[in-house]
């Protein structure tokens, strides 16, 4: 036998595989979002606004769990394309997974095609994709610290929407001290606290939506 | 479980790198693991000892593992600290501007193969 040094990083051909992925999304001109959170943060819920906020976008999700179908089929019953990827037992999505996702259910057409990953905030931040953005969700229900607590999200992250404000009266959730600790992690990530209940702050959120979609087709 | 995705992950690399370097078998691989990676060692190996079966190439290479110790940086005092025992304040002149150097690896440093004549 004989000793062959590698020192290859065990995501490298995961890297290889989502800079592809990235590559084909561009040249179709569908921008595809990595959404990440912890379960119960209201991801389900912001995509639900945030079809019915942008009505004239073609819009696409791939939801990925571990078990059921629940998220895909109310997804559809709100009038988007969805597939529902099981991960059996896997805590993350990789960028295999994610084209065979996309490609199960079809992109043509789409304008924004959205990866509801798995709920967890630490190894969905690890793996790549192939997204073109990277957002991250933190309800004001699971504290101001996690910053502290999950730094690679943070890091990894291009925008942060941190949801659930309308219940901002009945927590101590502080909003800057959060911003603050996200800033010092990562100081271009975008914020956006909004209510996806109420609809509060979901026009800025939407707005930028829009403009990345443009962003993303300008430079293809 | 977390451990069994980066399995699969080592698992599709080696069997690309066996490819490009006609192996026919790997005997075995050593990775090297920062301390506060996230992966847990014994769950590792439990896991690649159940999954190399599935990779013909795999089938009995033994998994060694060597851990990074965590370093943190301050860039206030400039001086490096153990992340393990002091966390993200510096414990020389408490500021928070600190950041890891090293201990969040998960590297295959090398194999031992045997090739095709």
């Amino acid at each position: 036998m004989k000793v062959i040094e590698l020192h290859k990083s065990v995501t490298d051909s995961n890297d290889r595989d989502a800079d592809r992925l990235r590559a084909e999304m561009k040249k179709a001109g569908v921008l595809l979002i990595n959404l990440m959170s912890s379960p119960g943060s209201g991801k389900t819920t912001l995509l639900g606004a945030t079809i019915k906020g942008m009505p004239d976008t073609r819009i696409a999700v791939l939801e990925a769990d571990i078990d059921s179908a629940v998220d895909a089929e109310k997804i559809a019953s709100w009038g988007a394309r969805a597939i529902q990827v099981h991960t059996d037992g896997m805590c993350h999505m990789d960028a295999g997974m994610t084209r065979e996702g996309l490609e199960g259910m079809g992109y043509e057409g789409v304008d924004l095609a959205v990866l509801e990953n798995i709920g967890n905030l630490i190894c969905p931040a690890e793996f790549d994709t192939g997204a073109g953005l990277n957002v991250m969700i933190l309800s004001i229900t699971e504290g101001d610290d996690k910053p502290l607590k999950y730094p690679l999200m943070f890091e990894t992250s291009d925008a942060l929407v941190i949801s659930k404000i309308d219940a901002l009266p009945y927590f101590n959730f502080d909003m800057e001290k959060c911003i603050e600790r996200a800033r010092r992690l990562n100081p271009d990530i975008k914020v956006f606290p909004l209510s996806a209940k109420t609809g509060e702050g979901m026009q800025a959120w939407t707005d930028y939506l829009h403009q990345e979609i443009r962003n993303w087709r300008e430079n293809s | 479980m977390h451990e069994l995705g980066i399995v699969t992950h080592v698992a599709k690399t080696l069997d690309e790198v066996a490819e490009e370097n006609r192996i026919t078998k790997i005997g075995s691989v050593t990775l090297q693991i920062g301390e506060v990676s996230g992966i847990i060692n014994d769950y590792f190996v439990d896991c690649w000892d159940y999954f190399k079966k599935k990779h013909p190439v795999l089938q009995e290479a033994v998994m060694k593992i060597e851990i990074i110790p965590a370093v943190t940086y301050c860039e206030d005092c400039r001086s490096e600290y153990e992340t393990v025992k002091y966390g993200k304040i510096c414990p020389h002149c408490k500021s928070e501007r600190t950041y890891l150097i090293q201990g969040n690896e998960c590297t295959i440093k090398e194999i031992e193969a045997e090739t095709e004549e």
